[in-house]
């Protein structure tokens, strides 16, 4: 078995102000990519995940969530974006999402995507999203619906080779 | 929503590397399928391993099993929750002969594979069972489910190898399952 050091820094951002984060050109060189953010937005609003730059309402999402008394399970069919966050909104609480994109840049299959999300005083959450596309992945845009991130926001970019 | 022009971050750093997280192993469905997928001589070098899967079956409905070390007895436990977009089970499989990691994609979904990430915590160590967790699900479009697992391998022994094998029909040309090491 050969073996070989990954998961591996992309690329980093610290958007406070802005409403999105545009990750490009990104190498087709690993076989999964993971999105993590932490930080909090201006106020309530979602945070959604497109892939390349055209897009159509193509994709769905299945969740799972539970704020502490019962859980919740939901669905998005026939959508533009994947809803990183679609259970509450976010709003200024302390936040986190880890976005696995997996084998993003095969032109076989539509892309699945893994969500882990939590919000910190209200509800945590898991979801699976697919991408109806099978052309590889090689930009993702993390944006909000018009709300600015938060001072000390983070967006950061891994990739995970195959061996 | 519509995304607002903000800041292009792909060449804000370097590529480093942690080395910490190793690739050891990837096998990948050829065509005509395969019945299991099957990792052998796992190094004992690491102190975690992760399995990340892109699956799907050849049958309408198939399940993920896997056994350890070679071990068909009944020296397995899992709990579990699953939801599919309206309704939320919970529940466990007790004293069985595998563990059973969440829903494969179906044969009739075109293109879709699940995804999944299960880690094996401290698969070496000698005065413990073994634990794991997973997280897995796939999408079609108005079906699929989004699953949580955890299992248990009531064995002290170290993990050496592990079989994935879906609960019926073959894993489908495409499907893949690649092994990393974590170094503690």
């Amino acid at each position: 078995m050969a073996a070989g050091a990954t998961y591996t820094p992309i690329a980093t951002s610290s958007p406070s102000g802005l409403t999105s984060v545009t990750f490009s050109s990104i190498p087709s060189t690993y076989t999964d990519l993971i999105l993590v953010f932490s930080g909090a937005l201006s106020a309530n609003d979602g945070i959604s995940l497109r892939l390349n730059s055209t897009y159509t309402n193509n994709n769905s999402i299945t969740s799972l969530a539970g704020n502490g008394t019962s859980a919740a399970s939901g669905r998005g069919t026939n959508i533009y974006s994947i809803y990183l966050y679609d259970y509450v909104s976010p709003g200024t609480t302390v936040s986190n999402i880890q976005a696995h994109v997996m084998n993003y840049s095969n032109t076989t299959t539509y892309k699945t995507i893994l969500i882990r999300d939590n919000s910190t005083n209200s509800y945590t959450e898991a979801s699976v999203g697919l991408w109806r596309d099978t052309s590889a992945v090689n930009q993702l845009i993390f944006y909000t619906g018009g709300a600015t991130f938060s001072a000390g926001s983070t967006v950061t970019l891994y990739g995970i080779a195959a061996a | 929503m519509s995304p607002i022009p903000g800041i292009i971050a792909s060449q804000i750093t370097g590529h480093l590397s942690t080395n910490s997280f190793e690739s050891i192993q990837t096998v990948t469905v050829g065509s005509g399928g395969q019945s299991s997928i099957s990792f052998s001589s796992i190094p004992s070098t690491y102190k975690h391993l992760q399995f990340r899967m892109s699956l799907k079956g050849t049958v309408a409905s198939a399940a993920l099993l896997v056994q350890y070390s070679g071990d068909t007895a009944s020296n397995y436990n899992d709990h579990y929750l699953e939801a599919n977009g309206s309704t939320v089970v919970a529940g466990y499989d007790a004293t069985a002969a595998m563990i059973i990691y969440g829903t494969m994609a179906p044969t009739a979904a075109t293109n879709v594979f699940s995804g999944g990430v299960l880690d094996v915590l401290d698969y070496t160590n000698s005065n413990k069972y073994k634990t794991s967790r997973t997280l897995s699900g796939y999408d079609a479009n108005g079906s699929g489910t989004i699953d949580f697992d955890s299992g248990l391998w009531r064995s002290t022994s170290s993990i050496s190898s592990a079989l994935f094998y879906p609960t019926s029909g073959n894993f489908a040309q495409y499907s893949q399952i690649s092994l990393y090491g974590i170094k503690g």
